[in-house]
């Protein structure tokens, strides 16, 4: 008889994932007059965010499915362009040109909504003397020509540098907006995950590293200038809601004409309190209200 | 090759120990499915293997073959240094504009944390089999054994955190090594996960050296000393080299432990006070949201084979190593 209970709980599984396999099919078999299923591609930055955002919404809203893929702002500006997907994330205004091909192969306007706002934290660690980098000086430190921490305002001592990997969306911000574009030092040390960088920093009084500004245990975020003769500005939702704190930015949903169906309803609700509700779980800023 | 081995290990005992007669009696069908299927089980772990090396070769396979991916990468340039007026031209940076694809910072890399691990893990292990198998009272050895042996149980993210929180710390103040995160400590951090392999190999060895070769040393009056530097360690001499390749095998596919320990910048000197960046942690940190078929993607999966291949004739040639003494010293099982 004992010998048997094994065998049961094994049948009782398979049964279970056939029923489970058997319903979800159902539901993506069944086509509804209107259409249910929505797109989103773009922004390495953003997959994360749009995941959330769909998740939370599929569950208010069954039967509706949104597919969430990155490939970064330009793959996903490309991918509106050529019709491949209802709606584009891009952490990046799109550009006039892009504009145009739209326009012209769409036969409707691209059209931007802001949908949240993103800063970045420069980290240093507690023990540190330095108060506030400019822009211009952060990206000479992170391309490997500042070597010293007396060149900027500090202690005579070598800069340990840390960063993120390269598949991270706030390596690639990081690299277009700090260091435009430039391959960031060989010696940069890749961490996997803002908190590992957060925790080495942490643990290295010389370290600098970058990344959300929802990580600040036991560590410092710089104030940053936009260049050495502005004035140093402290990251905050409030400082990146009015636009002064130099490293924060727009992230911005793009669709071909005015959003209809699915897709202008998914993007209400984003634009919500509900949706802007989830912004910060992902560690970016909502909106400024109004 | 190792998971065959250890079957048809197990298998043998049962057959002798138990008593022949009574499964006989049951019925020799019982007794050849039982044997039928753990056959089928070695077999498909095999199969397993070889499937894997097949996937990760064709995955590989248009670095060689596709002119898309040549564009950007090809075989060799893997290991070609740029031709740039930079101080590095050695060069890891897939996310660029001209995106840089050189390995060799990455396998010096891989080598330099292997050896230093090897470094540490080699003199403790191989002095603890010496004290296990040559000096302590069995009663002794059946506590110490075992507890080494349960170090290979430690989860390896598990030692990489406490490389990350603890030993960094305490090595960058002994040593006043210039990055937090470097070759030292990741070495160490991996001797841990290593220490079990080459105490397990090497004690083996040693005691596989037949009682009649130390009974003869002392007859001929050596001291216990000299019995074992003299006799029994150049006797088990081939099992210890084996432990080491088997153990620099283990190492050089480690991957947690470094990714979290070594600081992953693609360093390429000499120095075990910089961060370095190894084959593993690479895979690890850049196939997650690689562009599927993309040249960085192909590269990412040549190395993986790679490492496949290398740590695969390294245990080969280690298990024939050990294979090779036993039967020289008459103690095959």
């Amino acid at each position: 008889m004992r010998a048997l209970i094994p065998w049961v709980l094994t049948a009782l599984t398979l049964l279970g994932c056939t029923r489970t396999e058997g319903s979800a099919g159902g539901a993506g078999g069944s086509p509804g007059a209107e259409k249910t299923t929505l797109s989103l591609k773009g922004s390495d930055t953003m997959v994360i965010l749009g995941q959330r955002w769909a998740e939370t919404y599929m569950k208010t809203n069954p039967g509706v499915t949104i597919q969430v893929t990155g490939g970064g702002s330009g793959t996903g500006i490309a991918a509106l362009i050529n019709g491949t997907t209802d709606v584009c994330e891009s952490s990046r205004p799109m550009k006039d040109k892009e504009k145009a091909e739209a326009q012209a192969k769409r036969g409707a306007p691209a059209l931007e909504t802001k949908v949240a706002l993103d800063a970045l934290a420069v980290y240093v660690n507690e023990k540190s003397a330095l108060r506030e980098i400019s822009i211009p000086a952060l990206h000479k430190i992170y391309v490997g020509e500042t070597k010293n921490w007396k060149d900027v305002g500090g202690p005579d001592h070598a800069i340990v540098l840390y960063g993120r990997e390269n598949n991270s969306g706030t390596y690639i911000y990081f690299k277009e907006h700090v260091l435009e574009n430039k391959d960031f030092a060989a010696s940069v040390q890749t961490l996997a995950g803002t908190s590992a960088v957060a925790s080495a920093v942490k643990g290295d009084p010389y370290g600098i590293g970058y990344g959300g500004i929802a990580y600040l245990e036991g560590i410092r975020a710089l104030d940053v200038k936009k260049d050495d003769a502005s004035p140093a500005i402290t990251p905050s939702l409030k400082t990146a809601q009015d636009g002064t704190y130099p490293i924060a930015r727009f992230l911005y949903f793009y669709t071909s004409g005015e959003p209809t169906g699915l897709s202008k309803r998914f993007i209400d609700w984003v634009k919500s309190p509900d949706g802007q509700g989830v912004i910060e779980q992902v560690g970016y800023y909502p909106l400024p209200r109004g | 090759m190792s998971v065959a081995s250890q079957v048809t290990m197990q298998r043998a005992p049962a057959r002798t120990v138990g008593d022949p007669r009574s499964l006989r009696r049951r019925g020799g069908w019982v007794e050849r499915i039982i044997e039928l299927a753990i056959r089928a089980v070695a077999l498909l772990s095999i199969a397993a293997i070889m499937l894997i090396l097949l996937f990760v070769g064709k995955e590989a396979l248009p670095l060689l073959t596709s002119s898309d991916v040549h564009r950007e990468v090809t075989f060799g340039s893997l290991f070609e240094p740029l031709r740039q007026s930079g101080e590095s031209a050695y060069t890891w940076q897939p996310v660029s504009e001209v995106p840089k694809y050189n390995v060799i910072p990455l396998i010096v890399g891989s080598l330099k944390i292997t050896l230093v691990s090897l470094a540490f893990a080699v003199p403790l292990s191989v002095a603890a089999a010496v004290y296990v198998s040559e000096y302590a009272r069995p009663r002794v050895r059946e506590i110490v054994k075992p507890a080494i042996e349960l170090l290979a149980g430690v989860p390896s993210v598990v030692v990489g955190f406490f490389a990350l929180v603890v030993l960094a710390s305490w090595v960058q103040d002994t040593f006043g090594t210039e990055h937090r995160l470097n070759v030292l400590v990741a070495g160490i951090g991996l001797s841990f996960a290593i220490c079990p392999i080459v105490f397990s190999v090497s004690e083996d060895a040693l005691r596989a050296v037949p009682g009649s070769y130390r009974e003869a040393a002392m007859a001929m009056g050596s001291t216990r000393a000299q019995t074992v530097l003299r006799v029994v360690l150049p006797a088990a001499g081939p099992g210890i080299a084996a432990s080491f390749v088997l153990g620099f095998g283990r190492a050089i596919g480690e991957t947690m432990i470094v990714v979290i320990a070594s600081g992953n910048a693609a360093l390429l000197d000499g120095s075990v006070g910089h961060s370095a960046r190894t084959i593993t942690a690479t895979i690890a940190q850049e196939l997650g949201e690689v562009v599927v078929r993309s040249a960085h993607y192909d590269v990412l999966f040549a190395l993986g084979a790679l490492l496949f291949i290398a740590t695969f004739v390294v245990n080969f040639v280690g298990e024939r190593i050990v294979h090779g003494m036993r039967r020289r010293l008459g103690t095959a099982s």
